[in-house]
């Protein structure tokens, strides 16, 4: 069957920005998926309101909008476009649903666009709990009891039916949100009345709990011609009752007798078939471990986080396929990539195991509930592979920069044995190593089987890792018990700190392929995992396929996690390419599968292992790499830039001792002085007396944070004595000993400026400013490019700064600034050698490819023969605007006021001829939605007194009631505007800011508080609610006043045309820039 | 510690590994691997791995221990059995004890702990080879690799059928099946039983006679061991039974015995199709499905007769995976519908053959005209 005559151009819909339960995934998805529509010859429109994504470059796509994901978005850029067919099924739940909602309302047909990939029914059918319901019983799919109510009361009644616990599951929501497990009438209450309000049609399904049983996912794949086939099994170590996305996952089933997997497997192929899907489809099922009873729990049909988990585990490239499936080609019409020698019609074989191992954020909100349940937490994921399950999960660990290299937790050990199993109840992201623990100290399996419904055999698992454990302590380190201990993925750091002794030999690094085919057929995919004892083949096939050229190494950032996003895996992909493109030989090492970068055809070579010096230097041995690079990956390939020189690997790019100097405060210091650039004063501190001291000497208030900076934790702002009693107890509790930074803080006007340097040269693409000051982390600001409110001469004094830190620095290649603007001066408060977090934003906004440049320059060309000038380079010719995304619904108890401790999961960009259209849009594409027939309620800390009244003034102007706290009040009574007095918390029982915000009567809140984080606080619990009822809740005055302004101007998106970025590309000049 | 155990190929090349099951050691076969994750039970009782030693690509065999019901046969007809690990944990409901100790009262030894990857690139590269699994340290001289190049695996079908006649539902109202054994495995049986059929299964060495001493409505031609072309004589057999009243289906073995019986030839594969995700397509619907295989041999489609026409192929490597004959009411299958262990989306053709059976039955009365598929 060829494509589809009748197309000719298709509109793919991404994802937007990255929240929990929607993450890069879709960005791999989308990436590949207009690959391979561009490569049956379509023309490619994009829509993703996502910067950061790859699948918004130039060069994935042929048209790009960068725009917000809204219907009337859509229907503007359909209309303008006029695309054949619109493919609603690779940006996940987002994607899926507005294209649903573009069907249903009859815009599709009218405009004649042919929705692709699933019909309008299908998703119907999958994605209404009732309809599903429904088709399930008709085709004798075992389905939960359970039923959709849309009040409070029926969902009692039905509960009171089925008998407690039961679980609510709101419809139409990413990751759940908003679901939860109700153990009695009291709990429902509370999480169905949530539930409804967070369903965009006010639906919940309220189902029988059958937590404890397995939980299996298939991914099937379905053509148009009725071809089914199963990509990939999937087993939850962790049983129903914690989503999918928050569980330890293993691939293939480990667990399942054939006649259990295949019942499974038929029953996904049934529902495909039936529901006509054609593309992929996820199937998540329950069952019983005591029998073959079984019960579908959700089908997704469209690519997921776990159909990109299923790419990478077996090497069949999903959402490719799904791609050319859409356009009407059969699965045995579509090659088979990995063989180069078969067809997409078959299933792959795996010859070992995947583990997938969660990444969540409680690092950074350490007063974040974190019982695992229904309501996915995790921001990102790693995955491992090994030739067995101990061998993976280790490597899993290891790779999630949990600083574990093994799974006994230190803190763990010092439990009681009642409070071990507290910990084990707990149900947390630590759970598997407290069942570790538990197994390390003897408990029966049975025990913690019965705590947990953990399989016994993972259990077991986990105890042939104990064991092996106890033998490394215990015994001589022969060569058998060393190659036991490394075959079941213990790194030699952790052996030698077990055992006390040297290795007795080094094992030959290893690596296998990952070829789909168990062996069966010879392969050619540069797709390597790493296998400790075995034979390699990785040296093979690079002597095999060798081309000469010289090899680098591209060190990858890992899993997603707050502060480290899909900005670096873009930034990583980019440096191969552009690698690829000077004659190099580019290979990656990466352990994180939702990513563009371990696609296995990014790089000339994967390898999918975790990113320590002990992994990466294997890979080095096989490589032989002429330069590593580490610029890109974040802080986690930053991390290893001392081992990879102390290893005589050159870092190519700005050097080890350079990268040192920046993120040594003393060096950069001295640095700084020589230089003549200020920075805010500040001093290292051990102890509380001496950390009161140094504040009080620096004047009230001061940035604190750990020297040891592990992505702005514990990095808060002090106003009093007391804030900096409070904090040093919380940093040095976890961290005696350690140096703490008290710095003097200047609440200026902030500027970020990135910068390619080559050593003589430097190109400034352009300079950010915040609508945020200084004191809210630079991740959590809106940042406005251009900037808009800087003089020439701060322009310029900014641009001959950036240059002399970047050769100060010795920058080869990109280096990140950032400045505070106070009382009209400048100040430097931190630089880094490395791409950054606004990289791919800056590059698609003034169409200038940064990292190749930035690569050419560390591969030793000169700025000035590349084309693109030097120095500032000219201003795009519109305004674009960052806007950072939260996700805050599904983190209980994280108080949600913005600081110098990065919050946000993602970005979205507004891009618009005026800084207040850009900015329009970008707050659009964020999500809020001020309503302005509501009222604004007002509660704002002292110092921030004084600024409020023009704020609340405008507010007023567009007929908001005002609400306030006392104090607040006054103030605005003063400015002469009408305001409502709302008593505090603790003021009133009966009518405070808490009951008058479930009232229904207000639309935006404005919250500021000297204090935060506690969860127990009243500031934060106020917050809270508003994020549980959905209420916008600013926390920057600066925030509020940029949302009056556009307010003020009464946007309707109806007036804003898209923008093409695309079409923004600037072209290199010939000869010298 | 377990005693270190070899695996010598013909090739001259070893593999040293552990030692589990019974210690029936030397033991040698032709070494032949097998892609399926799971239905391992499957595999140690499918009496097609007769002689031949059985390698599992996937590394974590024995997960569900082992489970009687899952058998597809009364024991193990493999020589011996080398995995990456077996589970010595297992856990499932059904769970009966864990490999090891099946293995060691089953009489079959097994070698573990190896690189099977390894051992399956050389397979594939170099073609499906000998093996003797032994104790004895290398070095090896030119006197083990001669032997080892002579063996041959030889009177499979008659080893492994069974010896007496055997009937299954006996008081099943729906047509009378029967099924001849040359190495069956149980689903055969059970799926035919499924759909109402009485089921008589023979043995390999029934006569014609016997067979139509039985008055079947239909006759199965099972699977089985061994090189096909060997079996001359049931060749003969089956050639006397083919006629338009006796509609025949042929799996695996089976479909290669009705092939030679219609004077198509065979020939042996480089290493075989063995696991579960073999992709076929029906060549009249163009629909391509899953399936479980287990064979190393193929028939010549070049060497059809006219009347008889390749009704699937491998999506792989397009060799033969079914055969029509247009003027006998007979197809066959290369690949396995049974499953057991696989995937069951050709489970259809069970309801082909009754279908053919039934039409047959009805028009058989009245004498009038056979249906062909």
């Amino acid at each position: 069957m060829p494509v589809k005559q009748n197309l000719k151009k298709v509109l793919v819909v991404g994802s937007g920005p990255i929240v929990i339960g929607q993450a890069a995934e879709f960005d791999y998805a989308g990436t590949q998926a207009c690959r391979a529509l561009r490569e049956e010859g379509l023309n490619v429109v994009l829509v993703n309101s996502n910067p950061a994504t790859i699948m918004t470059d130039g060069a994935v796509a042929d048209e790009v909008y960068v725009e917000p994901l809204t219907l009337e978005s859509l229907r503007r850029i359909i209309r303008l476009e006029k695309p054949d067919g619109l493919l609603s099924t690779l940006g996940g739940q987002t994607g899926l649903t507005l294209s649903m909602q573009l069907a249903r309302e009859g815009f599709l047909e009218q405009e004649g666009v042919e929705l692709l990939g699933a019909s309008l029914e299908t998703i119907e059918k999958a994605e209404d709990r009732e309809l599903f319901k429904e088709t399930m019983e008709q085709i004798g799919e075992p389905v939960i009891p359970s039923q959709v109510v849309t009040s409070v009361e029926d969902a009692l009644a039905f509960a009171e039916q089925i008998t407690y616990p039961v679980i609510v599951r709101p419809a139409f929501t990413l990751g759940g949100t908003g679901g939860g497990i109700a153990a009695n009438r009291e709990e429902l209450r509370e999480i169905a009345s949530n539930g409804l309000r967070l369903s965009p049609i006010t639906q919940i399904l309220v189902e029988k709990c059958i937590s404890g049983w397995k939980e299996i996912e298939f991914e099937v794949m379905r053509d148009g011609a009725g071809n089914v086939i199963t990509v990939c099994s999937m087993e939850n170590l962790d049983p129903v009752g914690i989503h999918t996305g928050d569980s330890i996952v293993a691939a293939p089933a480990l667990t399942l007798a054939d006649k259990e997997y295949q019942m499974l497997r038929t029953a996904a192929l049934h529902i495909i078939s039936s529901l006509g899907v054609e593309g992929g489809c996820n199937c998540q099922f329950a069952l019983d471990p005591d029998s073959f009873r079984y019960a579908v729990i959700e089908v997704n049909p469209r690519v997921s986080r776990s159909s990109a988990l299923a790419s990478k585990a077996t090497g069949y490239p999903i959402a490719r396929v799904a791609a050319k499936i859409a356009l009407g080609l059969r699965l045995d019409e579509i090659d088979n990539e990995i063989t180069g020698k078969t067809k997409a019609c078959f299933e792959p074989a795996l010859d070992y195991v995947v583990v997938k191992f969660p990444k969540w954020p409680f690092d950074k909100f350490i007063y974040a509930a974190r019982r695992l349940g229904t309501q996915m937490k995790a921001t990102g994921e790693v995955m491992a592979i090994g030739r067995s399950f101990e061998q993976a999960l280790m490597k899993a660990v290891r790779g999630a920069e949990l600083s574990l290299d093994c799974l006994a937790m230190p803190k763990l050990q010092k439990l009681s044995a009642g409070e071990l199993r507290e910990k084990i109840l707990a149900q947390d992201d630590e759970r598997i190593f407290a069942l570790y623990e538990a197994v390390r100290r003897g408990v029966p399996l049975e025990e913690l089987h019965r705590l947990t419904m953990v399989d016994h055999w993972f259990l077991a698992k986990l105890r042939s890792l104990a064991r092996l454990e106890a033998r490394l302590a215990a015994e001589p380190l022969t060569r058998q018990l060393y190659r036991e201990a490394k075959q079941a993925g213990w790194p030699d750091s952790a052996v030698r700190r077990i055992s006390g002794q040297e290795p007795p030999e080094q094992l030959p690094a290893a690596y296998k392929m990952v070829d789909t085919c168990g062996a069966e057929f010879e392969a050619e995919t540069p797709y390597f995992y790493s296998s400790p004892g075995e034979e390699d083949e990785a040296g093979p096939f690079r002597k095999r396929r060798s081309t000469g050229k010289p090899v680098v190494m591209v060190l990858g950032s890992g899993p997603i996690r707050i502060g480290q996003g899909i900005e670096f895996d873009y930034a990583s992909v980019h440096c191969v390419l552009a690698l690829k493109k000077a004659g190099y030989e580019a290979v990656i090492v990466n352990n994180n599968p939702e990513t563009v970068s371990t696609d296995f055809n990014t790089a000339d070579r994967l390898y999918f292992d975790p990113l320590t010096p002990e992994d990466v230097l294997r890979i080095a041995e096989i490589e032989k790499p002429a330069g590593a690079v580490v610029a890109f990956g974040g802080q986690t390939a930053i991390k290893l830039t001392k081992a990879l020189d102390q290893a005589g690997i050159p870092i190519l790019g700005t050097s080890a001792d350079g990268i040192d100097l920046a993120e040594d405060r003393g060096r950069f210091d001295s640095l700084l002085e020589g230089l003549g650039i200020e920075r805010p004063a500040g001093r290292a501190v051990l102890t509380l007396d001496e950390a009161l001291e140094a504040a009080r000497a620096l004047g009230y208030p001061v940035l604190m944070r750990p020297s040891y900076v592990l992505g702005g934790q514990n990095m808060i702002i002090a106003f009093s004595d007391n804030d900096i009693r409070e904090y040093m107890a919380v940093i040095l509790a976890g961290n005696p000993g350690c140096d703490v930074l008290i710095d003097k803080y200047l609440m200026g006007t902030e500027v970020e400026v990135d910068a390619v340097c080559d050593g003589e040269d430097v190109l400034i693409p352009g300079i950010m400013e915040h609508i945020e000051r200084a004191g809210v982390h630079s991740g959590d600001s809106i940042a406005v490019y251009p900037a808009w409110n800087l003089s020439r001469d701060r322009t310029d004094q900014l641009v001959r700064y950036s240059r002399r830190l970047a050769l100060a620095l010795g920058v080869k290649g990109l280096v990140n600034i950032q400045y505070v603007i106070h009382e009209g001066k400048i100040y430097v408060i931190e630089a880094n050698p490395r791409s950054s977090r606004t990289i791919p934003y800056i590059s698609k906004v003034t169409g200038i490819p940064l990292v190749e440049l930035a690569v050419r320059a560390m591969l030793g060309e000169k700025l000035r023969d590349m084309g693109y000038g030097t120095g500032l380079a000219s201003p795009a010719p519109y305004f674009a605007v960052k806007v950072p995304v939260f996700s805050f619904e599904k983190l209980h108890g994280v108080d949600t006021q913005l600081g110098p401790e990065m919050k946000s999961t993602g970005e979205v960009l507004g891009v618009a001829p005026t800084m207040q259209e850009a900015l329009y849009k970008g707050l659009t594409a964020a999500g809020y939605r001020i309503r302005t027939d509501k009222g604004l309620l007002v509660t704002v800390r002292d110092s921030d007194k004084p600024e409020i009244a023009p704020i609340a003034a405008a507010f007023s102007d567009l007929g908001c009631p005002l609400y306030a706290t006392e104090g607040t009040a006054a103030v605005l009574r003063e400015a002469g505007l009408k305001v409502s007095v709302v008593k505090k918390m603790h003021q009133s029982e009966e009518e405070n800011t808490m009951t008058l915000l479930e009232s229904g009567k207000i639309g935006c809140i404005l919250s500021t508080s000297a204090k935060g984080r506690f969860p127990l606080r009243d500031s934060v619990r106020l917050r809270r609610k508003a994020v549980e009822l959905g209420i916008p809740c600013l926390t920057s005055l600066d925030t509020a006043a940029a949302l009056a302004s556009i307010l003020e101007r009464r946007f309707r998106p109806e007036d804003l045309e898209p923008i093409d970025i695309s079409k923004q590309m600037r072209r290199p000049h010939a000869g010298k820039g | 510690m377990e005693q270190p155990i070899y695996l010598l190929l013909e090739n001259g090349s070893w593999f040293q590994g552990k030692h589990f099951g019974a210690p029936a050691c030397p033991a040698m076969g032709e070494v032949v691997f097998t892609t399926a994750m799971t239905g391992y039970l499957e595999t140690l009782t499918d009496p097609s791995y007769y002689g031949q030693i059985v390698v599992q690509t996937f590394p974590l065999m024995g997960n569900y221990g082992v489970i009687p019901q899952d058998f597809e046969s009364g024991r193990p007809r493999l020589t011996a059995y080398i995995v990456k690990e077996w589970c010595q944990d297992p856990s499932n409901f059904r769970s009966g004890g864990e490999l090891d100790t099946f293995l060691k009262s089953r009489g079959v030894p097994g070698m573990y702990g190896l690189d099977t990857r390894a051992l399956t690139k050389i397979l594939r590269e170099s073609g499906v080879m000998n093996g003797l699994l032994t104790t004895q340290a290398p070095p090896y001289g030119e006197g083990e690799l001669a032997a080892l190049r002579a063996y041959r695996v030889r009177d499979a079908v008659r080893a492994v059928s069974r010896a007496q006649p055997e009937e299954f539902s006996p008081q099943a109202a729906g047509p009378h099946i029967v099924l001849w054994d040359f190495g069956a495995k149980q689903n055969l049986i059970r799926e035919l039983e499924a759909r109402g059929c009485r089921v008589t299964a023979m043995p390999a060495s029934s006569t014609a006679e016997e067979i139509l001493a039985q008055r079947p409505d239909g006759l199965f031609l099972s699977n089985g061991p061994g090189d096909p072309a060997e079996n001359a004589a049931l060749v003969e057999t089956l050639k006397r039974l083919l006629r338009p009243t006796l509609p025949m289906m042929g799996v695996c073995l089976g479909h290669q015995l009705l092939a030679l019986a219609h004077g198509a030839k065979t020939e042996k594969l480089p290493y075989g199709h063995r696991g579960a995700n073999q992709p076929v397509k029906n060549l009249r619907t163009g629909r391509v499905s899953i399936t479980s295989q287990n064979h190393g041999y193929t028939v010549d489609p070049g060497s059809l007769p006219p009347g008889a026409e390749v009704s699937f192929s491998n999506s792989n490597d397009g060799t033969c995976e079914g055969i029509r004959y247009r003027d006998l009411p007979a197809f066959s299958v290369q690949f396995h519908p049974e499953a057991c262990g696989g995937p069951r989306d050709t489970a259809y053709l069970f309801d082909d053959f009754l279908r053919l059976v039934r039409a047959n039955r009805h028009c058989g009365e009245e004498r009038e005209e056979t249906v062909c598929l």
